[in-house]
């Protein structure tokens, strides 16, 4: 396995208290293997990835239990400087925003060139040449005249085209990309998208895809791993899951996908609000909002129970979520 | 960038000439230009009236102003109150505050940003406090106290330096008159440094960094410091037209015969001629200096440069 | 929507930036005053939280502070013996005796004479007076004015604007302390008008500068803009919604510039062009005991720490309302 994630657990010291980002996370990814993690703001999917990353704020982050296996090594144990070795190398991330996650005051050549200077010691004529040519694989039309411009100078998709050729530059075994489409146009998202997907086969890279978009997971995704409170509350092989979710929040979040066959109707949403982290509901997280839930689901906390050989559901009620479609 | 650049030229045009007339008036109207020139008695009437006429004051104000201004943009200043030539005075006044400024720019850049980047990185921590606590206690004291004290210590009672400088003004003996005068803007340079390090310490782009696997020196030297000294940068280059013109309690307080000196004795003397030629001029150098600032700025930030 | 770390409270960004113009009254300016609005985190609009507005948050902040409660008890102290300086000082401070000038303490003088024979005790204690009066109608018309001027630029922008930058750029030519020889210089009265008077002519554009900053942060935001679709009236735009979320960089800079002004009131003093005597001020103290701080060092000493204590509980206050208000530095 290249990446496992072993019981992580991730709390945020704040001022009103302590907050339970991340309780008890297990996934894992395999080489060549997409894993699509699923949830609202606010369920643990970005820290979880951070935490990965080693990119956490600490303080005010703290991880409070758990391993993180990446080729057989524990990379919570490792020192700083090992952790960062690995970072760029052998994993990389692509964030959201583009324009926000590229230094401002740098071309985009310097920051593609700098993983080359840095981690391979390359002089600064060979980075740029290396830029050019990254620029190229990931489609910018005229790299050679635009790898001394500035990000602010590129279109939406260009620059997270740019973001993901930062993360490739050093052919990575793994890629963390968190909502890497979400702040881009409709047209603009799935060439994005196909362009990582496509990337991912050549390079055989193993890839963790967090969205809370379950349009881009079907399409590109192997399985998926929902996340809710800190806690993931299914895992599933993609397929299955579309057609028969075996949680009531997955199942929720299927609902709301606006689909054309029900033109007329109106639409679904999930009632209340997502869980103050200070405060997480006793028993199971999900309950409050839950259309099935019983007094047992007030009180325990569900394990993760076998739906079958790859499928995970953590409810209580979960062959009759299954049955009731 | 061109355009940019003219812009910014054309904006200065009112302010010079908004900010000259000011002083102008203030000398001229409120106060009574030809009251130091005989001496320390008051004037006979016959005489007042005849210098008046001679120094065109039975003009109306903007005739006057106009009549100056042209006079010194062909370089003539007009006469101190010693009758010196007010360029003479210039002359020699100038390189000695410009020399002390240069000292406290020195000092604002070397102490101000690195207590800065210190406190910025360390948010929270005792260090962070001590120096924040510390930055308080010196915008507090007023300069002129900070430089009585400092000359009372360092000058009188522990003989490490001459309580007044000489009157070269040779960069060694304004080392402490430097530190007086940058004293609260390198309290502002540290807080402002601290600020920006801790704001855009949480920026995305310093996070991409550090994801990057770059080495946390990198990190900061290249991404971090790069962005946050923008404003700091502006801050000090604005800060040199107000050196200059507050330089006026330190050479007082140290005895320097710089620009403050001879303002000072302009003010004292009522000589209006050495007041506006002086003033005058410290408007240009901080018009410039803000020009320099803004070009510093598009070079600084491609945001900018392209815009 | 971005996933927001849920420890992060801020989600709008109104960055007000106060720096960038060092130039002539920048002895009140601090570091890029940046005010985070909190339209409401995630506890604000959670199931378990409250909603919190930025004031009621910012007090709750500063009723904890130690640097807010010590400063504030200072400033208090300070008002009351402006008020009433004979609570403390039961001697007139013009009541002075040459033959004792210079004499160190002895009981009843605690702080000794100064040059003149005069009681330094009493003349710190009245010496607040001058100060605390000069720095709070100083801030009185320098917000008034800076804050109207500023807000009304902000508000209206275009040609208003233009002309209010181009005039706060004038007024930021001139370096402050050499304006204020210039223009007091040839002022005779011993009262505090004209330092008043002068400290608001020169401080406003940078009251005015903050001010219309904040309103224009305030007037895009999208509440602002909906009022103005469903077709609020100017004037109540300007003081429903505007005012409220544009005042709180006015007040965290006015309170700061109050310790300057009476910095400044001093720095004149000292000049011999603030204040004149027979006023009493911290100043005009200072500037008389330089000349004999060889031999008697406590005439230094004492109304300079006075005045130290004095600008350092306004600076200190404005910062920790400032840091209450900005939640964002925590």
């Amino acid at each position: 396995m290249l990446l496992e994630v072993r019981d992580l657990h991730v709390e945020f010291h704040t001022r009103d208290g302590v907050a339970k980002a991340v309780n008890g996370v297990n996934y894992s990814v395999a080489e060549g293997e997409t894993l699509a993690v699923l949830g609202e703001s606010g369920s643990g999917k970005s820290v979880t990835a951070q935490a990965v990353m080693g990119i956490l704020d600490m303080p005010p982050g703290r991880i409070s239990g758990g391993e993180i296996l990446f080729k057989d090594r524990d990379l919570l144990k490792l020192k700083a400087d090992e952790r960062r070795r690995i970072r760029g190398q052998e994993m990389a991330m692509i964030f959201q925003d583009a324009l926000s996650s590229l230094n401002p005051v740098l071309s985009v050549g310097q920051q593609l060139g700098e993983m080359f200077v840095v981690h391979r010691g390359m002089s600064r004529g060979d980075a740029r040449a290396k830029a050019i040519e990254l620029m190229d694989r990931v489609r910018i039309p005229a790299a050679r005249e635009r790898v001394g411009d500035f990000p602010h100078q590129f279109s939406g998709g260009m620059r997270q085209r740019i973001m993901i050729a930062m993360a490739m530059a050093l052919e990575p075994s793994l890629i963390i990309a968190d909502e890497p489409t979400t702040a881009l146009d409709v047209t603009v998202q799935a060439q994005v998208m196909d362009l990582l997907a496509e990337l991912q086969r050549e390079l055989n890279m193993g890839l963790i895809l967090i969205t809370h978009d379950l349009g881009v997971v079907a399409d590109v995704a192997d399985k998926i791993a929902v996340m809710y409170a800190g806690r993931i509350v299914e895992t599933s092989p993609v397929h299955e899951i579309y057609q028969a979710p075996a949680h009531p929040y997955t199942k929720g979040l299927l609902r709301s996908i606006p689909r054309l066959d029900q033109k007329g109707q109106e639409l679904y949403a999930i009632k209340g609000l997502p869980p103050n982290l200070l405060h997480i509901p006793p028993g199971c997280a999900f309950h409050p909002r839950c259309p099935m839930a019983q007094a047992v689901c007030r009180t325990d906390v569900p394990p993760l129970y076998t739906v079958d050989e790859e499928r995970r559901s953590a409810c209580h009620f979960w062959k009759e979520t299954l049955d009731a479609r | 960038m061109g355009r940019y650049v003219i812009r910014r030229l054309l904006q200065m045009i009112p302010v010079f000439f908004g900010t000259t007339l000011l002083i102008f008036l203030m000398v001229n109207v409120m106060g009574d230009p030809i009251a130091g020139l005989c001496g320390d008695r008051q004037c006979d009437p016959a005489t007042a009236a005849q210098l008046r006429t001679e120094f065109g004051l039975d003009k109306p104000v903007w005739q006057q102003y106009l009549t100056y201004m042209g006079n010194i943009f062909t370089g003539d200043f007009g006469t101190a109150f010693n009758g010196q030539k007010v360029t003479e005075l210039m002359a020699t006044a100038f390189p000695i505050t410009i020399r002390l400024t240069i000292v406290a720019i020195v000092f604002e850049i070397v102490i101000g940003i690195s207590l800065g980047v210190v406190t910025g990185l360390r948010r929270g921590r005792p260090v962070d406090t001590v120096v924040l606590i510390l930055t308080l206690v010196v915008i507090a004291v007023p300069t002129f106290v900070t430089g009585l004290l400092l000359q009372l210590l360092l000058g009188v009672e522990w003989g490490i330096i001459k309580p007044s400088v000489s009157s070269e003004a040779p960069v060694d003996e304004l080392i402490v008159p430097g530190l007086v005068l940058a004293s609260v803007s390198l309290a502002y340079v540290t807080r402002l440094t601290r600020t920006s390090i801790a704001e855009n310490a949480r920026a995305d782009y310093v996070r991409t960094a550090v994801a990057k696997g770059l080495p946390r020196r990198r990190v900061v030297v290249r991404h971090l410091l790069r962005n946050s000294l923008i404003p700091v940068v502006t801050f000090i280059g604005t800060d040199v037209g107000a050196l200059m013109g507050g330089a006026i309690v330190t050479e007082r307080i140290f005895n320097i015969h710089g620009v403050g000196y001879q303002l000072y004795q302009g003010i004292l003397r009522q000589n209006s001629q050495t007041v506006v030629g002086f003033v005058t001029v410290l408007v240009l150098v901080f018009l410039a200096a803000n020009l320099i600032v803004d070009l510093l700025y598009a070079v600084l930030d491609p945001r900018i440069r392209y815009a | 929507m971005p996933e927001q770390k849920p420890w992060d409270e801020t989600t709008g960004s109104g960055a007000i930036s106060g720096a960038g113009a060092g130039g002539g009254m920048d002895l009140a300016m601090d570091e890029g005053t940046t005010l985070e609005k909190t339209p409401g985190g995630p506890e604000g609009t959670g199931p378990a939280g409250k909603p919190r507005s930025l004031w009621s948050d910012a007090w709750r902040d500063l009723r904890r502070n130690p640097v807010f409660i010590i400063s504030s008890l200072v400033i208090l102290f300070l008002v009351i013996i402006s008020i009433w300086p004979s609570l403390i000082a039961d001697q007139d401070p013009l009541d002075c005796d040459l033959s004792k000038a210079q004499e160190g303490s002895q009981p009843g003088h605690p702080f000794g004479f100064d040059g003149q024979g005069c009681d330094v005790y009493t003349r710190t204690v009245y010496g607040a007076r001058t100060s605390v009066t000069v720095g709070v109608l100083s801030t009185l018309g320098v917000s008034l004015l800076g804050g109207v001027l500023g807000g009304l630029a902000g508000f209206f922008g275009r040609g208003w604007d233009a002309v209010l930058s181009r005039i706060t750029d004038v007024f930021f030519g001139i370096p402050v302390v050499l304006g204020g020889l210039v223009f007091l210089s040839v002022v005779t009265s011993s009262t505090v008008w004209p330092v008043i008077g002068f400290i608001v002519l020169l401080g406003w554009p940078q009251i005015a500068r903050i001010a219309r900053g904040s309103v224009i942060t305030a007037k895009q935001n999208d509440y602002v803009q909906a009022a103005r679709a469903l077709g609020a009236s100017n004037s109540r735009m300007m003081l429903r919604h505007i005012m409220p979320n544009a005042i709180a960089p006015v007040i965290v800079v006015a309170t700061i510039a109050l310790g300057t002004y009476i910095s400044l009131e001093a720095t004149l003093s000292y000049l011999g062009v603030g204040l004149k005597p027979p006023a009493v001020s911290w100043g005009i103290d200072i500037s008389a005991a330089s000349q004999y701080v060889r031999n008697a060092p406590h005439m230094l000493l004492w109304p300079a720490g006075a005045l130290a204590v004095t600008v350092l509980a306004f600076i200190m206050l404005g910062d920790a309302v400032r840091d209450a208000l900005d939640p964002k530095l925590r």
